[in-house]
C-alpha cells in the first residue's frame, strides 16, 4: 500500500443555481491577462448541452483521455512517436472558434462619439485582433439551453437514450435541464501529463494538484487535446499552456479555492482522500462497467489503523491524516456512496465527484405522462418507485457519470430522493409514518445516516464545506531560502514580462 | 581583412559563439521564453498545408547536409553511378520545393490572417524571409549548378571542418557563384539569429519522451523533509526511502 493524500472535490448538483459566480471568481483572479481571455478554468455547462468548448465530449474528434487497447492502456491521442510527428501539426487540437473569439465592446466610443443623429454604441471588439467582429459565440453561450433544442440535441451522451424520450425531452412543456460546473479534474492517472512531450506538467505528490511548470512548457500543445475534458488551454500571446491550479496558493494558506469560496449555491466541498497509488494502474485498466467502482477501491478508509500506519510511513502528518477523517469529499464518495466522477470511461481517474441531480420536480408520472391528480403523499413515492421515468432519464445521468452503467446512478438517486422524502415528511408533516421509513430501507440508508447526509447539503458551515489541510508553508520557507538573507524579497511572480517568444 | 574573410571566416565564428552562449543563457536563465510559438490555435487549416511540408522537408534536407559533412565518402560512393546521383537530386529538388511551397504558405498565412498578425512580432517575419533565402538559393544552386551532392563534399565539407577544427580556410568558398556565396552566408545569419528568435525551439525536441514514464508524480517537499531536522518536522516521522515518484501504467 503506498499511501498518498489528495485534495478532492465533491460538487453536490441538485444545489447548482447556474449563476457563473464561481466562473467570474476564477476569471477574475487567474485568466484575465492577454492571451487567457479565452480562457475558463471554471465554467458551468447547461445539460444536456454541448459544453464549453463545444462539443468537447466527443472524442472521435477531440481524441481525449484514455483507451484500452489489447488490455493495454494508450492514450487516444497518439502513440509516443506518433506524438512527436505530430508535434508540426496536432490534427485533434481545438481551434479558438471551438471555444469562442473573446470580445470585449468600445466603450470609449459611447464618450468620444462626434455629435451625430444617431446615438452612439459600443461595438464588439475582438480581444485577439482589436477589430470589430460579430459576437458568433460565448462561454456560456448554450445557457439554460439558448433558446434552442439544438444544443440539447446535440449532447453526446444521449447515446442510449430512446429516440422516444429525446423526443420528448425537446418539448418545451418537457424540458428539464441542470448545470454542471466544471474545473481541472485534478486526474489520477492525468491524460494531459502522459501527453506532454516535454514532460512539464506533473502532479504534486503531497496533494494532488496537476500542474504546468511554465519554464518546460515549449508549447507542443498535446496537453490541450490529450485532456478529455479540455481543461488545458493554450495561451496564444505567450505560446505556453495553462491550466486550473486548484489555487494552490489558497490552498497553501488555508484558504478554499476562489471558485469554491465564492459559490452562491454552496454546492462545492473540498477535502482531503487518503489513496493508494498502487492500485492507480489496476483502476485505470478495469472494465468500463466496473471503473467507478475500481476507483472508489483505491480510495482508503482513513479511519483504519493500517492505512493511517502506511500513510504515516510515507510522510503524511497527524494533521493531514485528521484532515482526511473530517473530509466532506470522503463522506460523499465513499461513507455515502452518493457521489461519482465525470466520465469515468476516460480512463482518467478524475477527482472531481459529482452528486447527480434529481429531476427538477418531483412529479408523478404514468406512463410517461406528468399525472397531477394524485395526492400529495402518494407523489413523493410515484418517482422513487419509478425512477426509469424521471425527467432526466437515468441513461442520461449515467452516460455522464458513470460510463452507461444504470446500476450505479440508481441507487444513488433513489438514497437522493429517501433523504427528500424523510425530510419532508418529518418537517411538513411532523411524524414519520410506515412507509417512509420502508422507503428509506429500500434505499438502503438509515434515519441517521439521512440526517448526516441532510446536515452536510443543506446546513454545513464553511469550515464543514472546505476542509483544508494544514501546508506548512512556514516550514517550506525556511528550508528553501535563508529567511534573513532574503528579507526584503517580496513576491514569487513572474521575474520577466509575460510575452511572447525572445 | 578582405570580404570574403570577413563573411565566410569572422562571421561564421560571431554567429557559432552567439549560439552556443546566448542559447545556453536562454534556456537557462529565460526558459519561460522559450516556445515553439504555435499559432495553430489561431488558424489550423493554412498551418497544415503551410507547417507539415515545411517541416518534413527542411528536416530531411537539413538531416542529407550533415551527412554530407559527416560522411563525404558515403556520398560519394553512393554518387559513383549515375542512375543513384540523379535519383538524390531529384529527390532532393522535390523536398526543396515541397519545402518551398510549405514557407510560401507559412509567409502568405503570418502576413495575411488577421489573428495571426495580432501574433506577430517582427523576428517572426525575418526569420520565414531567411528562411526564404535560404531554401530559394539552396533550390537555384540545385538547378544552376549541378550536381550539388557531387562537388558538396569536395567543397562544403572541408570548408565547414576548417571551421569547426578553428583551422579556418574561406578560401575554399572565394570563387564560388554568388548564389551559393549567399546560401553560406544566410546560413550563419540564421544560426547568428537563432538564439534571439524563434528558431530556439529548434533545439528542445522533446526526444525524452520517447522513454520518459508515462506519469510525473512530484515531491514538492521531499527536499524539505529531507533537509528539515527530524525533531523540527510538522509531523516528526520515520524517513522512509521515497516512494512513488512516478508509476508507469505502459
Amino acid at each position: 500500500m503506498n499511501v498518498r493524500a489528495h485534495v478532492s472535490m465533491t460538487f453536490h448538483l441538485d444545489k447548482c443555481i447556474g449563476c457563473h459566480t464561481c466562473s467570474v471568481a476564477c476569471k477574475n483572479l487567474w485568466t484575465d491577462r492577454k492571451g487567457t481571455e479565452y480562457m475558463w478554468w471554471n465554467n458551468v455547462e447547461t445539460r444536456p448541452g454541448t459544453g464549453y468548448p463545444t462539443g468537447w465530449e466527443d472524442q472521435e474528434r477531440f481524441k481525449g483521455g484514455w483507451e484500452k487497447k489489447n488490455g493495454r492502456l494508450e492514450l487516444k491521442l497518439h502513440s509516443r512517436a506518433r506524438g512527436l510527428a505530430n508535434l508540426f501539426f496536432n490534427p485533434a487540437l481545438p481551434e479558438i472558434d471551438d471555444y469562442y473569439e473573446p470580445f470585449t465592446f468600445d466603450y470609449q466610443h459611447l464618450f468620444n462619439a462626434p455629435e451625430s443623429d444617431d446615438q452612439p454604441v459600443a461595438r464588439p471588439i475582438s480581444m485577439i485582433t482589436g477589430e470589430p467582429m460579430n459576437i458568433a459565440a460565448g462561454p456560456n453561450w448554450d445557457d439554460d439551453l439558448g433558446g434552442s433544442n439544438l444544443y440539447a440535441q446535440n449532447d453526446p451522451n444521449w447515446a442510449g437514450v430512446s429516440p422516444e424520450i429525446q423526443a420528448q425531452m425537446a418539448e418545451i412543456e418537457r424540458v428539464a435541464f441542470n448545470y454542471l460546473p466544471r474545473i481541472c479534474n485534478h486526474c489520477l492517472n492525468p491524460a494531459c501529463v502522459a501527453a506532454c512531450p516535454s514532460g512539464a506538467i506533473y502532479k504534486r505528490a503531497e496533494d494532488g494538484v496537476v500542474l504546468v511548470n511554465e519554464n518546460k512548457c515549449k508549447g507542443w500543445r498535446m496537453c490541450v487535446a490529450a485532456c478529455p475534458y479540455k481543461k488545458v488551454y493554450y495561451n496564444w500571446a505567450t505560446g505556453k499552456s495553462e491550466k486550473c491550479i486548484l489555487c494552490f496558493p489558497r490552498l497553501e494558506t488555508g484558504q478554499a479555492p476562489a471558485c469554491f469560496h465564492s459559490c452562491v449555491g454552496r454546492i462545492r466541498y473540498l477535502g482531503v482522500i487518503l489513496y493508494d497509488a498502487d492500485q492507480i494502474a489496476t483502476a485505470a485498466h478495469a472494465d468500463t462497467k466496473d471503473l467507478v467502482q475500481a476507483q472508489l477501491n483505491a480510495i482508503l478508509d482513513p479511519f483504519d489503523p493500517t492505512v493511517i500506519a502506511a500513510a504515516k510511513e510515507n510522510g503524511l502528518g497527524d494533521d493531514w491524516i485528521q484532515a482526511a477523517q473530517a473530509s466532506p469529499v470522503y463522506k460523499f464518495v465513499k461513507v455515502w456512496k452518493l457521489a461519482l466522477p465525470l466520465h469515468p470511461e476516460y480512463r482518467t481517474m478524475a477527482m472531481l465527484f459529482y452528486i447527480p441531480p434529481l429531476s427538477p420536480i418531483v412529479s408523478s408520472i404514468e406512463e410517461g405522462l406528468v399525472r397531477l391528480e394524485l395526492p400529495p403523499e402518494k407523489i413523493d413515492f410515484e418517482l422513487f418507485n419509478h425512477l426509469e421515468k424521471a425527467r432526466l432519464p437515468l441513461e442520461y445521468l449515467a452516460n455522464l457519470f458513470a460510463a452507461g452503467n444504470v446500476e450505479v446512478v440508481k441507487p444513488i438517486l433513489r438514497k437522493l430522493l429517501a433523504v427528500r422524502i424523510y425530510k419532508r415528511r418529518q418537517s411538513v408533516e411532523g411524524h414519520m409514518d410506515e412507509a417512509t421509513l420502508r422507503l428509506v430501507e429500500a434505499a438502503g440508508t438509515t434515519p441517521e445516516e439521512i440526517e448526516a447526509i441532510y446536515q452536510l447539503t443543506a446546513k454545513p458551515t464553511l469550515a464543514e464545506r472546505f476542509v483544508v489541510p494544514p501546508y506548512h508553508r512556514e516550514m517550506a520557507v525556511e528550508v528553501w531560502n535563508d529567511p534573513l538573507a532574503h528579507k526584503g524579497e517580496t513576491g514569487v511572480g513572474f521575474i520577466e514580462l509575460p510575452v511572447r517568444g525572445d | 581583412m578582405n570580404w570574403n574573410v570577413l563573411l565566410f571566416q569572422v562571421f561564421p565564428y560571431v554567429a557559432l559563439a552567439l549560439l552556443v552562449i546566448v542559447s545556453f543563457q536562454r534556456m537557462r536563465g529565460k526558459p519561460f521564453s522559450v516556445s515553439s510559438l504555435s499559432s495553430q490555435l489561431l488558424e489550423r487549416k493554412l498551418l497544415f498545408f503551410g507547417s507539415i511540408p515545411f517541416h518534413w522537408g527542411i528536416l530531411i534536407i537539413l538531416l542529407g547536409h550533415l551527412l554530407a559533412v559527416l560522411v563525404p565518402q558515403g556520398l560519394l560512393w553512393w554518387n559513383a553511378v549515375p542512375i543513384r546521383l540523379f535519383l538524390l537530386e531529384i529527390t532532393g529538388l522535390a523536398l526543396a520545393l515541397w519545402t518551398l511551397g510549405g514557407l510560401l504558405v507559412l509567409l502568405y498565412r503570418r502576413l495575411s490572417n488577421r489573428r495571426i498578425l495580432a501574433v506577430t512580432r517582427p523576428s517572426d517575419v525575418i526569420v520565414l524571409l531567411l528562411l526564404l533565402v535560404s531554401v530559394v538559393t539552396g533550390v537555384l544552386t540545385a538547378v544552376l549548378y549541378r550536381y550539388g551532392s557531387y562537388w558538396f563534399p569536395s567543397v562544403f565539407t572541408p570548408y565547414l571542418w576548417s571551421i569547426l577544427t578553428l583551422r579556418p580556410r574561406p578560401e575554399l568558398v572565394a570563387d564560388l557563384p554568388f548564389w551559393i556565396q549567399l546560401h553560406v552566408f544566410n546560413f550563419w545569419v540564421l544560426l547568428a539569429l537563432f538564439p534571439f528568435t524563434r528558431l530556439i525551439h529548434i533545439i528542445t525536441v522533446p526526444l525524452g519522451y520517447l522513454w520518459r514514464p508515462w506519469q510525473l508524480v512530484i515531491w514538492v517537499r521531499k527536499h524539505r523533509r529531507s533537509a528539515v531536522p527530524a525533531a523540527a518536522r510538522p509531523s516528526a516521522q520515520p524517513q522512509t526511502a521515497e516512494k512513488g515518484g512516478a508509476y508507469g501504467t505502459d
